[in-house]
């Protein structure tokens, strides 16, 4: 695969300094980013295959919990397909998840929030996504959390997902956020995206017919990666 | 053109580890880890170690950061499908930084020089691409990491030779240690004066 990427659309991503988030004010270049042509560099990357997850990676109602406990909190499944930009599937792509606990507290050194730990939560898991590019996790719903942005912040409950496809250029980290979130709207994080449809493109929608009664609500997260242009490229040795 | 929009980007946040090295944050043990060899034992090639720090606009190590690496083998071939490498090179791995110093390490072997951009046939320098993202980075930044005892391959390097301010190059070039040949120096400046060269990949 060595046909190049569409360029990526700067109207579509955050920009690097957006002073709302603050901790981007000193972690933001300032110089231009140099636009490089497509070498196989950037136009191959990492591919990853079933050795590389465990089974039962992608249920983190059972991942890390104690045998016969699961965790406390509202039982979802976090589905969707990853796709490119030109409609068509990404099979066989590494889809990591992380997150908080039901009660909005990372499993995590730095995390000092007051809500408690959950013995039977890691809030981490993996996926391959299938021939049609399809990927789904169980998990709890997470909590909002406080951060120190402005005295009083708060994250929309989230899930942060990490993507590669096949290429190092299509490298994507992102945040899934959930339909009908007061906070979303005051979050600077989700604001430093320039186009609301970005935040649009971000919220999964409640799916009620991938529900499973009595068990877990069903939430869709569709994913874009970018895609190769048509026109393949000439890269010889 | 393109029927679909790239989702958009989010930063990685402070708990980053949890999700892309579970086993390093401590959720998980080590067993499933992965990105831990980006060069296995029976990969080829002269094994490299390279040192360093991310450091922000202030000056402050950035301690919250992951960094990707992908590169070729000593042939300079990238893995993948289709392509021949031996056996336990896999070419990606990652690294976070130190949460009290700051400091990194990529172990590693000598990528060798890959064949460049467009039908000009010119050979890119050895160099690893490297992604980094952190808490208060929006969109992960890519980077190259070259090496200062290639100096006639990288006079000649397509995408060196495209960084119009000749100074800022010296960004991208990571220093031999003087008493060490498989120990390399490599900062990474997110801004300020010695900002490194971030590319639009
Ligand atoms: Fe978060």
């Amino acid at each position: 695969m060595t046909t190049p990427f569409y360029p990526r659309d700067p109207l579509r991503h955050p920009p690097a300094l957006t002073p709302g988030y603050k901790t981007s004010v000193a972690r933001s270049p300032r110089a231009p980013l140099i636009a490089i042509d497509p070498t196989l560099s950037e136009l191959t990357g990492p591919s990853f295959g079933p050795g590389d997850i465990a089974p039962g990676d992608n249920d983190l109602l059972t991942n890390h919990a104690r045998a016969g406990e699961s965790p406390i909190g509202e039982r979802i499944i976090l589905h969707g397909a990853v796709r490119d930009e030109n409609a068509r599937p990404v099979p066989g792509t590494l889809v990591e998840i992380w997150q908080a606990n039901a009660g909005g507290r990372y499993r995590h050194h730095r995390d000092g929030y007051l809500a408690p730990l959950d013995p039977n939560f890691g809030g981490c898991g993996r996926a391959l996504t299938d021939a049609e590019g399809y990927f789904a996790f169980r998990t709890v719903k997470p909590g909002a959390y406080p951060w120190r942005n402005t005295p009083n912040s708060w994250r929309p409950a989230h899930v942060h997902l990490s993507l590669f496809g096949t290429g190092f250029a299509q490298r994507l980290i992102t945040q899934c956020y959930f339909e009908g979130d007061p906070l979303i709207a005051h979050c600077a994080i989700a604001q430093t995206l320039p186009d609301p449809r970005g935040i649009e493109a971000l919220t999964a929608r409640l799916d009620l017919a991938a529900t499973l009664p009595f068990d877990a609500i069903a939430w869709r997260f569709d994913i874009v990666l970018r895609g190769r242009r048509e026109t393949p490229f000439e890269n010889r040795p | 053109m393109r029927p679909l929009k790239e989702t958009p980007s989010q930063t990685a946040g402070p708990y980053v580890h949890i999700g892309l090295m579970p086993g390093a944050a401590g959720v998980a043990g080590d067993a499933h880890e992965l990105g831990h060899d980006i060069a296995g034992p029976d990969a080829e090639g002269p094994r490299i170690r390279i040192e360093g720090r991310v450091i922000d606009g202030t000056g402050t190590p950035v301690r919250d950061a992951v960094i990707e690496v992908w590169q070729a083998n000593a042939a300079g071939i990238h893995a993948g499908p289709g392509a021949t490498v031996e056996p336990g090179f896999r070419g990606w791995g990652r690294v976070a930084t130190d949460p009290a110093s700051g400091g990194f390490a990529i172990d590693t072997v000598k990528p060798g020089a890959v064949p460049g951009p467009g039908p000009g046939e010119r050979m890119q320098a050895p160099h690893l691409s490297l992604w980094i993202v952190a808490r208060g980075i929006n969109l992960g930044l890519h980077t190259r990491l070259y090496f200062d005892d290639e100096p006639e391959a990288n006079a000649a390097d397509p995408v060196l030779s495209l960084i119009e301010w000749e100074t800022r190059r010296a960004t991208l070039i990571a220093a031999r240690a003087p008493d060490n040949d498989a120990l390399y120096r490599f900062d990474i400046r997110l801004q300020g004066a010695d900002e490194t060269v971030f590319f639009e990949v």
